[in-house]
């Protein structure tokens, strides 16, 4: 598997000492070619390559076959199936709970642009430190094949059904209300999903990536928006991704007029070789623009659409003292008896 | 809307009646938003201070500024402080309202008026007293748009002239209420001058009430139940607190924010704690759930709306057995209802919140006192029995201004339950999330974060066998709902325990909770000094209910349980779990009315109830 261009032979175990067994998960019970199975290999040769400690992962999900997935991936990173849509309210907690956990989320496009949308929405204006993913199959998949709001308009169902109301663009919204890394990607392009899912571990802040992910039993036919062959004749990516860890030497120069490098949280850098001319990924407005564009042109766009590594996230507004709460002994989180007997005092 | 209903009498009688001393209720009529919080905390704070037991209650709309607003003070030498049905010193400040105010009170009370008003010529059963507002203000108070505010502080004077209450204590009350801003200070104190020489210039006094030195609140402090709880999550070493605003919860969090920004900044400047407004209350616990099941001491506060969000994600909580600590300051119903207004009416949807098979754990303060204790209960209870526990306060008590004891520090080290770490799994190589191995339900677990490759656990809900794996099996879902019962069980004898008041001789038990205790307190004396009827008394603090509340059903040939519902909910409750021959001696006595439970109610209930 292609990893960096330099194309170094995978190593036995990454750089923490761990054989990627070490963050397999358990067998999947997603239908057989389902796009979510995909996506969960992709996190898990990312985070193997990252050599990210599963133990300070969570993967926090909601309810649906793509909610499901984290059962399928890291084993030895504590999971939490919430209730559907609330997957964003339950990561807030843990990640104010404890800052230095690294959360990955789940979550499918029902589960985030209908009953979700409230904690979605939010939890992009907080810029959380999360990534968090929507597997995107334009239908919910668990109970069996409705439209969800991510379905393109006019796109069909299974039984003929055509679908009458135009789509909620994630990543315009995810772009529209403060996250701080924003793409799109299709769990059937390996080699960009896997580029942008490393550069989603180095960045600081909230991570959404859109991934359109087939569902083969409810929406790969013709007539469908989401399906394998319509994401190969619709993809229209923006740039060429390279990631380049802080732990890997760079070997190849690149070329400005043509690639934009942007140096992430951690030293990391990743690059975007442009395939528009004028496209330029720190750029809100433009992006906005650019995704309606494309809306408009019948593209499926993918690639990173936004990053800014400057915003502070939000456990950083909060100004928390650096351990983790959840580790604040009972001489620091409980005030002394004098404290006690100062607002007595002020209350007689 | 007037807030007694005593019918006018004809026959007042003389009004050189006796002395009434230290015993007396001051309501104070007047508009929403017209500042005279202020001067009713003076006042309340200045009878206090002359060492006579007192208590306040707001009696408030739904709305910031424009309708009518009662504020009723109770001063009581025996301690009694339950709302007074009767109103007996009339403070008719509120035109809209003055008439009302006046017709509803009982003959012999004293109304004191804005002179414009002209109230005297309604009645000639009552005692008058009647002030120039605006005359008196405008010389204390140059800025004319401060005086709306201002001429409140009058009446604090002339009722203090009245009362005998010390001007010395008024003062001081005053100085209290505008700690640093010494300039308002001044002000107010002229505003309540200029009322009291008006009153000892002008006004006879002829009504019996007085108010005189005693001790009885020595050492004591004056709270509201919501800063109480505040304190007392901050002390119990919560760290994080998500909210969406309701009232009446919202005071809850607010305080807290103020005490743990000024005690639980570390060294370091930096916080100890993380408290986040929540897009709504479905997050609000979602974060609690997520915070506790990373290791955090998480709470929220809410009301009976919020609460309703909350539903299904509090039936995860129970599930996948995750601590939380869930405040519910009780109001009447949904929506637009009486949000302003208090109940007990989210019992039986809490007891049994969510869908499925679900029991929560229930703590029942009646007092700022509890509401401090019972904070560190609530996190003490939900960590080690692994569940949320929610705290069941009411407008009454986390709105009003209630006198307590000073609050006790906690002696007991904070526990965390039956969490596993590093060292732990070490020496174990590996545990089994929701496997009994104590006997009592309770599972071990461990955190996000433990650096240890068996440390991890999926979270999920109903559908898992002890390792917490996905399972459908008929036989590890029952395994697994008999355990949560095991654990409801086992918290029983763990949950405070009720509070008894019993002669061992009477056939009469009464068992109340929550704020209707003080009108339980106050209606016993009643009913033994005005009927000679004994009764004992059984105040519970939790659900599940421990055993001796059984027992009290067993020793009474008749119980009346008193609460602030329609529905009897704490009654259903108590029915499911005695024997069914004793379910009827159970009898309900409910109040609906949205204010502040009162003795007499209960009194004249019980009498009528026992055929007396
Ligand atoms: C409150 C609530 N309403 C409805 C459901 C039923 N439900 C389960 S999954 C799902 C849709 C999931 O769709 P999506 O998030 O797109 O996931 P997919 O299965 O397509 O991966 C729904 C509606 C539920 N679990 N909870
Ligand atoms: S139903 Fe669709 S989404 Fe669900 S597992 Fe099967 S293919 Fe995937
Ligand atoms: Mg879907």
């Amino acid at each position: 598997m292609a990893t960096t261009p330099t194309s170094t032979p995978v190593p036995k175990t990454n750089r923490i000492g761990l054989s990627i067994a070490e963050y397999k998960g358990g067998k999947t019970t997603l239908c057989a070619g389902c796009g979510h199975n995909a996506i969960s290999e992709r996190i898990i040769d990312a985070m193997y390559e990252m050599g990210v400690s599963p133990e300070r992962v969570i993967k926090p999900s909601g309810i649906g076959c793509s909610s499901k997935a984290p059962a399928y991936f890291m084993s030895r990173s504590h999971s939490f199936n919430a209730v559907h849509g609330r997957m964003p309210s339950v990561a807030t907690g843990a990640m104010l709970a404890n800052r230095n956990l690294i959360a990955l989320g789940v979550s499918g496009d029902g589960d985030t642009a209908s009953i979700g949308i409230g904690q979605f929405v939010h939890l992009m204006r907080r810029n959380l430190p999360i990534i968090y993913i929507i597997e995107d199959n334009g239908v919910y998949g668990l109970t069996k094949g409705q439209f969800s709001a991510t379905a393109d308009l006019g796109s069909k169902l299974k039984t003929g059904v055509i679908n009458d109301l135009p789509p909620i663009d994630t990543c315009v919204l995810a772009i529209q209300l403060g996250a701080t890394f924003v793409g799109r990607s299709f769990s059937g392009d390996k080699r960009q999903l896997h580029s942008m899912l490393k550069a989603a571990v180095a960045h600081n802040g909230t991570v959404m990536l859109d991934i359109v992910s087939p569902c083969v039993t409810f929406n790969d036919h013709e007539g469908s928006t989401k399906s394998y062959k319509y994401m190969k004749d619709h993809e229209e990516p923006l740039q060429d991704i390279n990631f380049v860890p802080v732990f890997e030497e760079i070997n190849v120069e690149y070329d400005p007029g043509t690639t934009v490098e942007v140096t992430m949280h951690d030293g990391s850098r990743l690059r975007l070789r442009k395939l528009e001319e004028d496209y330029d990924a720190t750029d809100k407005i433009l992006a906005v623009k650019r995704l309606a564009e494309g809306h408009a042109k019948g593209e499926v766009l993918t690639g990173v659409f936004y990053v800014n590594t400057q915003a502070p996230n939000f456990i950083e507004m909060l100004n928390m003292t650096d351990n983790p709460l959840t580790t604040l002994p009972e001489s620091v989180v409980r005030p002394g008896r004098e404290v006690l007997e100062q607002v007595m005092e002020e209350l007689r | 809307m007037a807030t007694t209903d005593v019918a006018l009498h004809e026959d007042s009688g003389s009004l050189e009646r006796k002395r009434v001393v230290n015993d007396m209720s001051i309501q104070v009529g007047t508009v929403n938003g017209s500042g005279s919080q202020s001067s009713n905390t003076v006042l309340l704070r200045s009878i206090f201070q002359m060492g006579v037991p007192v208590s306040g209650k707001n009696l408030f709309p739904s709305n910031i500024a424009g309708l009518p607003t009662w504020y009723t003070i109770r001063a009581n030498k025996d301690g009694y402080i339950a709302r007074k049905k009767e109103i007996d010193f009339l403070v008719a400040m509120n035109p809209e309202t003055a008439r009302e105010d006046v017709m509803s009170l009982a003959a012999g009370a004293v109304a004191l008026y804005d002179e414009p008003l002209n109230l005297r010529t309604l009645r000639n059963d009552l005692v008058f007293y009647s002030v120039p507002y605006d005359k008196l203000v405008a010389p204390v108070c140059p800025e004319a748009k401060l005086r709306k505010l201002v001429k409140n502080m009058i009446y604090v004077g002339v009722v203090a002239k009245l009362l005998d209450i010390d001007m010395a204590e008024v003062e001081k009350a005053i100085r209290k209420q505008f700690a640093k801003k010494v300039k308002a200070a001044n002000l107010n104190l002229a505003a309540v001058q200029a009322g009291y020489d008006y009153a000892a210039a002008n006004l006879l006094k002829r009504d019996p009430y007085h108010i005189q030195r005693m001790d009885k609140t020595t050492g004591k402090i004056i709270i509201d139940g919501n800063s109480a709880a505040a304190l007392g999550c901050m002390f119990a070493g919560c760290t994080v607190v998500t909210w969406y605003p309701i009232t009446p919860s919202s005071s809850l969090v607010e305080t807290m924010i103020e005490y743990m920004k000024r005690f639980r900044i570390g060294p370091d400047g930096k916080a100890t704690f993380a408290i986040v407004q929540a897009e709504d209350e479905l997050a609000a616990i979602g974060m609690v759930i997520g915070a506790g099941w990373a290791g955090a001491r998480a709470m929220t506060a809410t009301a009976g709306p919020g609460i309703s969000l909350m539903a299904e994600f509090a039936g995860l909580a129970y599930y996948v057995e995750v601590p939380a600590v869930i405040w519910d300051i009780q109001r009447v119903g949904p929506s637009t209802g009486l949000p302003t207004r208090t109940s007990q009416g989210d019992i039986l949807s809490i007891a049994f919140l969510s869908h499925g098979d679900t029991k929560n754990i229930l703590l029942i303060p009646c007092s700022a006192e509890e509401c401090f204790t019972m904070a560190q209960d609530a996190f003490e209870l939900a960590e080690h029995f692994q569940t949320p526990v929610f705290v069941m306060s009411d407008l009454d008590l986390g709105m009003n201004n209630w006198m307590a004891d000073p609050f006790p520090y906690p002696e007991k080290p904070i526990k965390r339950g039956k969490v596993l770490s590093k060292e732990d799994l070490e020496r174990l190589g590996g545990f089994a999330r929701y496997k009994d191995v104590d006997g009592d339900g309770i599972g071990y677990r461990t955190l996000p974060g433990t650096d240890h490759p068996a440390a991890a656990y999926f979270a999920r809900g109903s559908g898992h066998n002890e390792r917490s794996q996905y399972s459908e099996r008929p036989d590890d879902f029952e395994k697994n709902m008999e355990r949560l019962n095991r654990k409801f069980e086992t918290a029983r004898s763990f949950v405070p325990r009720p509070v008894l008041i019993s002669n061992g001789k009477s056939k009469i038990g009464i068992i109340a909770y929550g704020t209707s205790h003080w009108a339980i307190l106050e209606s016993r004396d009643q009913l033994r000094k005005e009927y000679k009827v004994e009764t004992d008394y059984l105040r519970l603090r939790a659900y599940p209910f421990p055993r001796e509340v059984h027992g009290f059903v067993e020793q009474h040939e008749r119980v009346y349980l008193v609460e602030q519902n329609r529905d009897a909910q704490m009654l259903t409750l108590l029915k499911l779990d005695v024997r069914p021959e004793l379910v009827t001696r159970l009898h309900s006595i409910s109040h609906i009315h949205g204010l502040p439970l009162d003795a007499r109610s209960v009194t004249d209930e019980i009498i009528m109830m026992e055929g007396k």
